[in-house]
């Protein structure tokens, strides 16, 4: 039986006011010591929301947050100690330098400055950010403001990491040297908690998704799973140089297909799963094959089918 | 380091093996400690205050000519224009003081209770305003293991001492510069003590107060409708008692804490202008202390947990 670390259980959050917003309308799930968790969800689907009371910084209408076994809402102090978080903005000291800001986060954690000054050199190296000791966080690229956040926020060794939205804004080789750094630390045993509404950042990083909407969860699995759930693993559309009615019942009788569907200038056919693409090729190599393309299934597709719309990005 | 470079230095094999952590020393304590086995996550309070304080000293020094500039200009100028020359050119409000005081002695605890007073207010509560309101920077600080009002306290305990620095700042400006004889004479230090430690607290967390209320964009309204009539009224340039004459507003005043910091340190620096009495300013000045420290906490934890 797997570690728990993180429990939430029927969270409710209504912000009061002229008009109160029902950001989020009892949501529950569980996280696994070791997992990447993706809370994916389009803008105001209350991501933020949950983030912010798990980690004790809005307080819930009802209730509770359970983080390494210790109540978020009622032991707030006890609980900070065990995670870290990376909020939606850049929140590095813009008083401090790069050291500095890993420096006094260690000192908030109870660190001697001997311990810290350690730490914080350590974090330094570990993040490869020694060239950079001296710079002020606004004259940091984004990719590396991230990074220094990530450093910060496991300074005090967290066993639970919060990201909310690590990449939004960041350029594609910033996005993907953080997803490196984000899987480096999963290795090492920090469970990650990561709100995203990039569908390929879920799938990439992410054990497991929960879709977020209307401040509900619609579905929680492992990205593999939610995509099998369309019905299909695998597309592959195929261009012949002269289509047959023939040859078309002869691939829909093979059994890695599931189903058949003719377009305009081409076959689109529905896989079993994705280890079946080599032998429905090699069929249709022998009926003269011209053009193929692979189309795996995305979880955009999963959210547009459980919610009806396209993210907004 | 750019991203690139970090990519292509691959991160994994700097990271994650074990081989090449062991090189790095100390770095597989990093890996253990992730793994929850070495770490204990215990909680203590006054080490995160400390740390917190150690962090508002760090900016603070890294900032001490401009603080101490900032904070000695306005009252240097003043007391260079009305104390130094205005005697020297024949121009000058004796007042209705009499009694043979100058202007100069009235001046010595105003100036300095000013200068003590704006001073927490400014360093606690200008940076807040913009750290609640535009930068954020307060939600690292907000996740360091205590009670948020422990964090909102840090800040009055820290607006307090800059508050204490301005008024040594001043003190020796507004004794040595002006050329009229400065009659001060301390017959009471624990008094003294007790005043301006209430000052100081009160500016603090006045400062905490007006940071977590202030919206950033209305901080120039804030100045106009708030701090110039604090201080122009606050018995600065004149005793309170000297107000009879326009009783309504002797009265009016006295809704202003300025004026027990001002009445209260013409007590204790400077005995012989007429001042309130003792029991009176320290009433008014530790209700006032009470009723700011609450409220900024209060005003505080409010903004930084919704
Ligand atoms: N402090 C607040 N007061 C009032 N309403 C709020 C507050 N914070 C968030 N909301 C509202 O709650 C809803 C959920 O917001 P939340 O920030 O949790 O969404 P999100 O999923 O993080 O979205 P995004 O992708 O934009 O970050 C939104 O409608 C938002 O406007
Ligand atoms: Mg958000």
């Amino acid at each position: 039986m797997k570690e728990k670390v993180l429990q939430v259980v029927e969270l409710v959050k209504t912000y009061t006011g002229l008009r109160p917003v029902h950001a989020v309308r009892g949501i529950s799930f569980d996280v696994m010591k070791g997992e990447i968790f993706g809370l994916l969800g389009p803008n105001g689907a209350g991501k933020t929301t949950t983030v912010g009371i798990a980690t004790t910084r809005v307080v819930p209408t009802s209730g509770t947050v359970l983080v390494d076994s210790v109540n978020a809402i009622s032991d707030p102090q006890n609980a900070k100690m065990r995670m870290g978080v990376v909020t939606q903005f850049n929140t590095l000291d813009r008083s401090l330098n790069v050291r500095e800001n890993l420096y006094y986060h260690c000192r908030y954690f109870g660190y001697s400055s001997k311990e810290a000054k350690a730490r914080a050199d350590e974090l330094l190296e570990l993040f490869q950010l020694t060239d950079k000791v001296k710079s002020k966080p606004i004259d940091l690229s984004g990719g590396l403001a991230q990074r220094v956040q990530l450093a910060r926020a496991i300074a005090h060794y967290p066993k639970l990491l919060f990201l909310d939205e690590p990449t939004a804004g960041l350029d594609p080789q910033s996005r993907l040297a953080l997803w490196e750094v984000v899987k480096v630390l999963q290795e090492q045993g920090v469970t990650v908690i990561l709100t995203t509404h990039y569908m390929e950042e879920a799938d990439v990083l992410c054990d497991r998704v929960a879709i977020v909407d209307h401040g509900k969860i619609l579905k929680v699995d492992t990205p593999e799973n939610l995509k099998k759930s369309l019905g299909a693993s695998t597309f592959l559309d195929l261009k012949f140089v002269e289509t047959t009615t023939d040859d078309l019942s002869k691939i829909e009788a093979m059994d890695e297909v599931l189903e058949i569907e003719q377009l305009t200038d081409r076959v689109r056919i529905s896989l079993k799963d994705s280890d079946s693409v080599a032998i429905v090729i090699q069929k249709a190599v022998t009926m003269g094959l011209k053009d193929v393309s692979i189309i795996e299934p995305t979880l955009e597709s999963v959210f547009i089918k459980l919610t009806g719309r396209e993210l907004r990005d | 380091m750019t991203d690139q470079d970090f990519v292509n230095s691959g991160v994994d094999s700097t990271l994650t093996k074990p081989s090449n952590l062991d090189q790095q020393g100390s770095a597989p304590s990093f890996r253990t400690a992730l793994n929850g086995t070495t770490i204990s996550y215990k909680v203590s309070s006054g080490r995160t205050f400390y740390g917190l304080m150690a962090r508002d000293l760090r900016v603070l020094s890294k900032n001490l000519g401009e603080f101490a500039s900032r904070t000695a200009m306005q009252p240097f100028l003043f007391v260079f224009v009305f104390a130094y020359l205005f005697p020297k050119i024949g121009q000058g409000f004796s007042g209705s003081v009499g009694r043979n005081i100058s202007f100069a002695t009235i001046l010595v605890p105003g100036l300095v209770g000013v200068a003590a007073t704006m001073s927490g207010i400014m360093a606690v509560g200008l940076p807040l305003a913009i750290d609640l309101g535009v930068t954020k920077e307060i939600e690292d600080r907000a996740m360091a293991p205590v009670p948020v009002w422990l964090i909102g306290l840090e800040k009055i305990v820290f607006g307090a001492i800059q508050s204490l620095i301005s008024a040594l700042i001043v003190f020796p400006l507004v004794i040595l510069i002006p050329s009229t004889p400065v009659q001060v004479h301390v017959a009471n230090w624990p008094l003294l003590i007790l005043v301006i430690f209430l000052a100081c607290l009160i500016s603090g967390a006045f400062g905490l107060t007006l940071g977590s209320m202030v919206q950033p964009v209305k901080i120039g309204l804030m100045f106009s409708l708030l701090v110039l009539p604090l201080t122009m009224l606050g018995c600065i340039y004149y005793p309170w008692s000297s107000l009879s004459s326009v009783r309504w507003l002797q009265i009016a005043v006295l809704i202003n804490p300025m004026v027990y910091v001002s009445e209260g340190l013409r007590d204790v620096l400077t005995p012989a202008l007429p001042h309130m009495a003792v029991w009176a300013f320290l009433m008014a000045l530790m209700i006032t202390a009470a009723v700011l420290l609450f409220a900024g906490l209060k005003l505080f934890t409010r903004r930084v947990m919704s």
